[in-house]
């Protein structure tokens, strides 16, 4: 317990008028009765668990279960972990159920008591990897805040017509043999290039960034929570890598998941992008019109991750006691199977990657491409990331230092600022 | 003000109760003290429902922002809400480059966009102002940017300003070489975000001068134009003069406004941490404090951002009141 309480008591108060205004929009307040009618409220920035034009998911536990209804928001990224904090903090306006990204959930794992607590919860934590139920629980192990829905492996997704274009080979084996390392592919990057100088090799040089350093078991932080991103070799390496296609002019230099960015998609600025599984949803619903044009070759270095979500249960909700249930039943094997096969999302728990429904699975929008293989494959042999509370504002903030040295910053400088930015963000201040 | 009240008030009291033959003497000093009440009292109930909200809408947030920002609050820190730092935030601030860049973007997009906003409100007034053919549909017609939303006119202002397939580059191709990224420099990001906000307030302060315009009374027009004032003339050396309070009010609330200017480089923002561009070329003041705030979880920083802002403010307006009181001064 705290000392003093009355800061945050006095904060309530301060947002009172928005929170009232908040849970008239949140509905689903109606009553503790268990029989009737609940509405559930799933707050997310993506496609978790739907499509826009596709909630079957949804509709499949409405009709399992009468009395429950299910809504869900979504906005965008940043917007959406900024309001989730906001609305902890005023103690009222969370939805019923909150999905919260991997390089975010560090930054609210020092709230636990915002949260219900899975380990009071008959979960069976023993379905996902240590590692991965540890990202989201306490430093003892006792809270454990939410529940892993995907995992990110890493592949890259190309345009096969556009690589047969600049003459590079277009089958996904002959491809994944061109990389075998990052510098591999920022020279295969120059060979397509000089035969294509009017397309660019990729679409930002942050998503590169991203994915050498998905392959990096310390990055930001160390196993002791200590920031050590300024020292660590790897994320200088990174760094100078992606600071040297970019001045390659091998970047389109769109802002990631910018309109900018869907654009490029769509007219094939492009020809390859560092491609976690849930990437694959993203395509397909920004370039409907590539479809079979794409192709997934293998991650050069052959595995990392990026991204991968939790879902979590604020305990300021209504209906907690639902809410964990329909948590439990999202987070499930079966469900995760079946979003892996509507969206891409990649399942979390290992012992679905050997079911035939995944294993076996391909693609049809991406040439076919075995999803089902390459995403496991590149998970297998990946490292256990280390996340620290700002883990997710220090890779945006190297997302925008890149940017800036694409738009023609010097990197010193822009390596400079960042470093100044990351330790004012992740100071104590 | 109540002192006043209550002299005003209380001759008549004494006056009326000096017929006789009417209620006890008791009674009448209940009534009269009631009167009082009245009187001295019910000014303050008329205005409490704007002080009772202005006490927990405006005054409590801004005394529990002062609060917050002498702690090192963040979220993300458990515990941290009850650490005391003192001015340590404001300290730093003073030596913020950050903070330094987004006040200089606040001023420079403030002044590009203010300035030839109201020049431009203040032709179109005066050309309004003329007898045209359907004049009630104009009129209305040049406040329709201003109640359209922001996210909407942002929505077709990064359609214009986009750099690979944007309008304005289409426009521009026959004259540069390449295309440019307006979000990459200081000026051309300054220019797209002035653009939407000129876009945007114009036609309201243009309605504000052509009403203050049709009060200035004929007679001066008619007695200039005797004299042989030109057109011109009459313009600069008779409407002017009689706007100087409009003037005055706009320059002052457009000031306020530019000062805490948000919407508009928050949606014009790419980057995913609300940077205001990739080295916050267009971060300003209030975007900044966003960020620290919500991107950054700092709230003790963020409230400190907030108080200086504050007190910026009411400098800056204070500033512009002065300088703008003198515009008649050449007159007299």
């Amino acid at each position: 317990m705290r000392t003093s309480r009355r800061p945050a008591r006095a904060m309530a108060a301060l947002t009172a008028a928005s929170a009232l205004v908040l849970a008239a929009c949140g509905s689903g307040e109606e009553g503790a009765d268990p029989n009737g009618e609940i509405t559930l409220t799933v707050n997310v920035f993506g496609d978790s668990f739907s499509l826009p034009d596709n909630r079957s998911l949804y509709d499949e536990y409405e009709r399992q279960h009468d009395n429950i209804k299910i809504v869900e928001n979504r906005s965008d990224f940043g917007t959406h972990h900024q309001n989730l904090q906001a609305r902890l903090t005023a103690g009222s306006g969370a939805a019923d159920l909150e999905v919260i990204e991997v390089g975010q959930i560090s930054g609210y794992i020092g709230q636990p008591d915002k949260f219900v607590n899975f380990r009071d919860q008959n979960v069976d934590t023993g379905q996902w990897t240590e590692s991965t139920v540890q990202r989201a629980s306490t430093v003892d192990g006792n809270t454990l805040i939410g529940l892993p829905t995907d995992i990110g492996g890493l592949a890259i997704c190309y345009r096969k017509d556009l690589f047969a274009a600049a003459g590079l080979p277009t089958e996904r084996d002959e491809v994944s043999a061109l990389w075998s390392t990052w510098e591999d592919y920022v020279a295969v990057g120059d060979r397509f290039l000089s035969k294509s100088p009017k397309v660019k090799w990729f679409d930002a040089g942050g998503h590169v960034f991203t994915g050498i350093i998905g392959n990096e078991e310390e990055t930001y932080y160390n196993a002791e929570g200590d920031l050590v991103v300024e020292e660590n070799q790897a994320v200088r390496d990174a760094w100078d890598l992606s600071v040297q296609a970019i001045e390659k002019g091998q970047s389109a230099a769109l802002a990631e998941f910018s309109p900018e960015w869907n654009t490029g998609f769509q007219k094939g600025q492009f020809a390859t992008v560092t491609c976690p599984a849930w990437m694959m949803g993203y395509i397909q619903a920004n370039a409907a019109d590539t479809k079979g044009k794409w192709d997934i070759a293998k991650i050069p270095g052959g595995s990392g991750n990026w991204g991968g979500s939790y879902l979590t249960v604020p305990s300021q909700g209504a209906n907690t006691e639902a809410a964990v249930e329909l948590a439990k039943w999202l987070t499930a094997p079966e469900q995760n199977i079946k979003l892996f096969k509507m969206i891409g999302n990649f399942p979390s728990q290992t012992s679905t990657w050997t079911e035939p429904e995944v294993a076996d699975y391909t693609s049809e929008f991406f040439s076919n491409a075995p999803a089902g293989k390459i995403f496991p494959e590149s998970l297998e042999n990946a490292p256990v990331q280390i996340y620290g509370p700002e883990s997710g504002v220090i890779g945006n903030t190297f997302a925008g230092a890149l940017n800036s040295v694409e738009q023609g910053t010097d990197p010193d400088e822009a390596w400079e600022s960042a470093m100044n930015d990351i330790k004012a963000a992740a100071g104590e201040g | 003000m109540t002192a006043d009240l209550d002299h005003r008030g209380a001759p008549p009291g004494q006056t009326r109760r000096r017929p006789p033959g009417q209620a006890s003497p008791h009674r009448q000093a209940w009534r009269s003290r009631l009167y009082r009440l009245d009187v001295k009292g019910s000014p303050y109930l008329y205005i409490f429902p704007f002080f009772g909200l202005f006490a927990v809408f405006g005054l409590f947030p801004l005394i529990y922002t002062a609060v917050i920002s002498t702690t090192s609050w963040s979220p993300r820190r458990p515990g941290s809400e009850d650490t005391s730092v003192g001015l340590e935030n404001y300290q730093n601030l003073l030596g913020d480059e950050n903070f330094h860049n987004a006040l200089l973007n606040t001023f420079g997009i403030g002044l590009v966009s203010t300035v030839p906003q109201l020049l431009l409100a203040l032709g179109i007034a005066h050309l309004l102002n003329y007898k045209l053919r359907g004049r009630l549909f104009l009129r209305m017609g040049v406040l329709v940017p201003y109640i359209t939303s922001v996210a909407a006119v942002a929505l077709i202002f990064n359609q214009m300003f986009a750099r690979d397939f944007g309008l304005l580059n289409w426009f521009l191709q026959p004259f540069i070489e390449n295309p440019i990224d307006w979000r990459a420099e200081k000026w051309s990001s300054w220019l797209a975000v002035s653009a939407m906000v000129t876009w945007h307030w114009t036609g309201y302060n243009a309605l504000i001068y052509l009403a203050a315009m049709q009060t200035v009374p004929y007679e001066l027009y008619e007695s200039a134009s005797i004299d042989g004032a030109s057109k011109w003339q009459q313009f600069w050396h008779v409407t002017i003069p009689s706007l100087r309070p409009t003037i005055i009010f706009t320059v002052v609330v457009s000031t306020i406004g530019a000062l805490q200017l948000f919407a508009e480089p928050f949606l014009f923002d790419t980057t995913r941490n609300n940077n205001g561009g990739s080295e916050r070329q267009f971060q300003t003041v209030v975007l900044y404090l966003y960020q620290q705030f919500w991107t950054n979880g700092r709230y003790g920083y963020g409230a400190a951002i907030a108080w200086t802002l504050f007190l910026v403010t009411v400098v800056v307006a204070l500033a512009n009141f002065l300088l703008v009181r003198r515009i008649r001064s050449a007159e007299d």
